[in-house]
């Protein structure tokens, strides 16, 4: 379990990034952070492995603040998944892929052969172990980010926008690969996005930030879209809107269910 | 055209080739002293250059430095030295130390710089230490252009080196300064070519220790980009990899 | 000091000697490497081989050039125009490089959208390509005119007159404060061209606001050229 007390994050120019965030992420499910940009999403993701030290308040691993923790340790303890995939462009996939492994006294040999097992894990082809990041597709490139930040077998993965920079079909993909790994893995994953559907698609839990670094709004897809905190949510949503808005209307007996525009949705399964 | 000739039969002489000052030693002078200058100075400026680039901390005071440091005449620089420290090796060494900085802190440090904030983000939140981040990441990724500042930094060297000879006994300068006050053009002219084809060929080889330092993974985005992308302005920084390479 | 007060003319008719080297070499190297710069960057294949012919123009140490020059040009090693025409050698290999990349960074849309409200191919280079690089060239040349200005005074050791006589003959008289004139007088000299190109640089380039971020990357170029 993850929890945030009081957290606040001041940058030295005097950016208010996180504003006194109450948040607790529950173990092994998946909460995703969502909002526009520079809401702040990835400036809270960050400080959980301490790459960002909050100015006010505590964040807590299973009841321990990480201030207390050395942050080099903590770091290799915990998953990081990043848009650009952020892979070593001068090693292999494999060895990116083993680095962590490796930086904690692995021997080469079991960890190489994690990794090959890794790349099943997130249905890359082995062939691809010998292969340089920039040989490699946007999509698998960002799997093989996913396959490093398995690699140690982290309890916790933090996933920054990690299909951002994907098409659409290619992102569509690794949002099911993702369902399918959290299946079979249940980690407790915290992702952040600026893409409503993908959050409502994988997030157990949903915490909509605000401009300013604070949150409108935590709670499940079906809670908010049935009970939005305020017109903020409502709007960011799109509740009241568009393809969310769905209405029934009747044709030839049978009820069908069409959007805001009156496109058809479907038919009412009863 | 028999000037040239003149320096060439100069050159040929087998009575250059022996004896105390002969070609050979003036040669192994040169590369002595060359060598000397690039170690001091590379173990004085390489450390400064990679903490700048690594942290980003003092670029401003570096660049002013290292600008000041060229605006320098070396002449001057070499001269002064020699007034104060008198005849010898001491003051070319000093003054060759002085101007072999600023190519090495420059290369160094951009070397770091030019590696993606990104790509050193991502390490960082792996779990590498700062000296995991440098030695694993930013050296390996930034070695063209810090081998780069080390090519420039030996030519000023080599250059350097046969004004030297104007202060000290060393060096093919020495062919240079003495053809001059017996007015021999020949042994001028002997002397001047040995040196352009000295630095030209240390020039030569690091051109290829520069094209070997490109990682591997790094040479195969290039080659692709190489292909897909329209002429842009190269964001790194030191004399590129491509060069005498069409593409 | 006092050696300065009694030698000024000496210094004055020197400074003269080193400006009438220096500037038509900074000219003549950013004349001559405009156009060779716009060839490397508008034809790809020509670039390979120009900006490695300047690296080897560059390698060359400038005392040996000096006197191997002679052998091309029929001039004498002492004369002033040899080493004029080896300064201006020195220059061209530093321009070229930078003026292809200032070529370079002219974005093709603006290039395009002037070929569309069409401008001719000439017209085109002098009424759009050319003062968009300008910034890009300016950054060039007050480099080459820091390194034309210190490398003039190489001449003096074989007896070319310039402010590098300060120091040949500083040294055999033992006079430091000549030396030390010498070098003070150099830096002038550069600090002062320089400023200068910069001011004629927002003369013809009124619309150019030299920014806090430009003046960095010119800084940058400086590396740049170094690390070359
Ligand atoms: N190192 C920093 N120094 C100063 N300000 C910063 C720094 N990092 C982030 N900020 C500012 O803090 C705010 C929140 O940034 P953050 O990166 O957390 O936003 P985000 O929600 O992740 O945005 P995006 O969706 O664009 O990634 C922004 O206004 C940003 O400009
Ligand atoms: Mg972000």
């Amino acid at each position: 379990m993850i929890e945030f007390r009081g957290v606040t994050k001041q940058f030295p120019d005097g950016t208010v990034a996180v504003a006194g965030v109450d948040i607790v992420v529950p173990p092994r499910k998946t909460t995703v952070f969502v909002g526009s940009s520079g809401s702040g999403k990835t400036t809270l993701l960050r400080m959980i492995n301490r790459m960002v030290d909050p100015t006010a308040g505590q964040v807590l691993i299973d009841g321990t603040d990480v201030a207390t923790l050395e942050p080099v340790g903590l770091r290799r303890g915990i998953g990081y998944v990043m848009q650009n995939s952020g892979l070593l462009p001068h090693r292999k996939v494999i060895d990116n892929v083993a680095t962590v492994p490796l930086l904690r006294g692995e021997k080469k040999a079991v960890a190489h052969a994690r990794a090959l097992e890794l790349l099943d894990t997130v249905g890359l082809d082995r062939s691809l172990a010998d292969k340089y990041p920039s040989q490699l597709s946007g999509g698998q490139q960002q799997r093989v980010g996913v396959a490093r930040g398995l690699a140690v077998d982290p309890n916790i993965l933090l996933m920054d926008e990690p299909f951002g920079a994907v098409d659409p079909i290619v992102r569509a993909e690794l949002q099911q690969e993702l369902l399918r790994l959290q299946g079979e893995l249940g980690k407790t994953v915290v992702f952040v996005t600026h893409d409503i559907d993908e959050a409502f698609l994988l997030g157990d839990q949903v915490v909509i930030m605000q401009h300013g670094g604070q949150i409108s709004q935590a709670a499940s897809p079906a809670e908010i879209l049935a009970n939005p905190a305020d017109d903020f949510v409502a709007d960011f949503v799109g509740a009241n809107r568009g393809k969310r808005a769905l209405h029934l209307t009747e044709v030839d007996g049978r009820r069908i269910v069409v959007d805001d525009d009156g496109r058809p949705a479907g038919v009412l399964a009863s | 055209m028999n000037l040239l000739l003149d320096g060439i039969a100069w050159i040929l002489d087998p009575a250059n080739w022996t004896g105390v000052g002969s070609i050979p030693e003036r040669i192994a002078q040169h590369l002595a002293i060359s060598a000397t200058v690039l170690v001091i100075s590379a173990l004085i400026a390489l450390p400064i250059g990679t903490l700048v680039g690594h942290t980003g901390r003092g670029k401003e005071l570096v660049v002013t430095v290292s600008g000041g440091l060229r605006a320098l005449p070396t002449l001057g620089l070499l001269t002064l030295l020699a007034l104060w420290l008198g005849i010898g090796l001491q003051a070319p060494i000093i003054a060759l130390v002085v101007l072999a900085l600023p190519p090495l802190l420059a290369g160094a440090y951009s070397g770091l710089e030019s590696v993606d904030r990104r790509t050193v983000d991502a390490a960082r939140a792996m779990g590498m230490r700062e000296g995991q981040i440098i030695g694993k990441v930013e050296v390996p990724l930034g070695m063209p252009i810090i081998v780069g500042g080390i090519r420039s930094a030996t030519l000023q060297i080599i250059a350097t080196a046969t004004l030297a000879a104007y202060i000290a006994d060393d060096g093919l300068g020495r062919f240079i300064f003495a053809g001059l006050k017996t007015r021999d053009y020949a042994e001028m002219l002997g002397g001047s070519i040995l040196v352009i084809l000295l630095a030209l060929a240390i020039d030569g080889l690091f051109a290829i220790i520069q094209r070997l330092v490109v990682p591997a993974g790094v040479r195969a985005t290039r080659t692709r980009e190489l292909r897909s992308r329209p002429p842009r302005p190269r964001a790194v920084v030191g004399r590129p990899i491509t060069e005498g390479n069409p593409e | 000091m006092n050696w300065l007060w009694s030698n000024l003319d000496l210094v004055g008719e020197l400074m003269l000697t080193h400006l009438a080297l220096s500037v038509p070499a900074i000219i003549l190297s950013f004349v001559i490497s405009v156009p060779i710069g716009w060839i490397a960057h508008r034809y790809r294949w020509s670039r390979g081989v120009l900006l490695s012919l300047c690296g080897l123009l560059y390698a060359i140490p400038s005392l040996a050039l000096l006197i191997a020059l002679p052998i091309v040009t029929g001039q004498r090693t002492t004369s002033p125009i040899n080493l004029v025409i080896a300064l201006t050698l020195y220059g061209i290999a530093v321009i070229v490089r930078t003026a292809a990349d200032a070529f370079d960074a002219v974005e093709p849309d603006v290039r395009q959208s002037a070929t569309a409200i069409g401008y001719s191919a000439a017209g085109r280079f002098w009424g759009v390509e050319l003062p968009l690089a300008g910034p890009v060239l300016l950054s060039g040349l007050r480099v080459v005119i820091v390194s034309t200005v210190s490398l003039a005074t190489i001449g003096a050791v074989i007896g070319v007159q310039s402010l590098g006589s300060l120091f040949t003959d500083g040294l055999q008289r033992g006079i430091q404060a000549e030396i030390i004139t010498g070098i003070v007088a150099t830096m002038v000299l550069a600090i002062g061209l320089d400023w200068a190109s910069v001011a004629i640089g927002r003369m013809l380039m009124p619309w150019w606001r030299p920014s806090a971020a430009e003046r960095r990357r010119t800084l940058d170029r400086v590396e740049r050229v170094d690390a070359a």
